[in-house]
């Protein structure tokens, strides 16, 4: 199947997606996936993540076809969560299905590092003393740097 | 007619309003020229990239800006 790619302005449900994925690449093998949610813990109230339609979807879909590219997988799936979260919420779910459980666990870390640290979102976190934007970290460059 | 801005992330902050209608200049540095200094600094640093309908600008130097163009300036990101 094609790459999965979808943009949430509300909550999703990363178990059902998973079923859902699964059930489309009946032929793999083995399928990885990884679940982000917003930090339980740590002070954070609430996350807001801003995107810009113009770029941010077909920034994901050229990821997507790269991680097909790169890793022989039957299918990937990248969804991903706009707007204002509560900690515990899904942010992000990326799976990938393969017929080797290499390739789909590497396809997604390697899809992983590029969202966070090359893909057009702008997040801020609110703490009990306001709102606070977010800075790239170097740890997410030199997570991308492992690809090269 | 006009050029529709749209500022990201802190930039939004900055120019008080996520985006913002202005006459239409023929490059982005007559563009830049006209709005408050302190916004104009910010936007004009070379790590803000800036994208003219969907397409991120190469050569800002060099780009002409047509009526309708719509204009956004991107802070570097802060990833998903």
């Amino acid at each position: 199947m094609a790459a999965d790619v979808r943009l949430f302005s509300a909550p999703f449900e990363p178990g059902l997606e998973v079923d859902r994925f699964a059930a489309a690449n009946p032929d793999a093998g083995g399928i990885a996936a990884f679940i982000g949610k917003v930090r339980p813990s740590g002070g954070v109230e609430a996350l807001e993540l801003t995107h810009y339609e113009p770029l941010t979807l077909p920034g994901m879909e050229a990821l997507a076809r790269e991680v097909e590219s790169r890793w022989d997988v039957s299918g990937v799936l990248i969804l991903h969560r706009s707007g204002l979260m509560e900690p515990g919420e899904p942010i992000v779910l990326v799976a990938a299905a393969a017929r080797h459980r290499r390739d789909a666990i590497e396809a997604v870390d390697f899809a992983m590092d590029h969202l966070k640290s090359d893909s057009w979102f702008w997040k801020r976190e609110k703490r009990a003393d306001g709102w606070h934007w977010i800075e790239p970290r170097e740890q997410d460059f030199a997570d991308l740097e492992r690809w090269n | 007619m006009s050029l529709k801005l749209v500022f990201l992330g802190r930039l939004a902050d900055a120019a008080q309003a996520p985006e913002r209608a202005v006459e239409t200049v023929p490059s982005i540095a007559s563009l830049l020229a006209g709005l408050e200094p302190d916004l104009s600094a910010m936007l004009g640093a070379e790590k803000i990239k800036i994208a003219v309908n969907g397409k991120i600008v190469v050569d800002r130097a060099v780009f002409t800006l047509r009526d309708g163009d719509e204009v956004a300036f991107l802070p570097p990101v802060s990833g998903g």
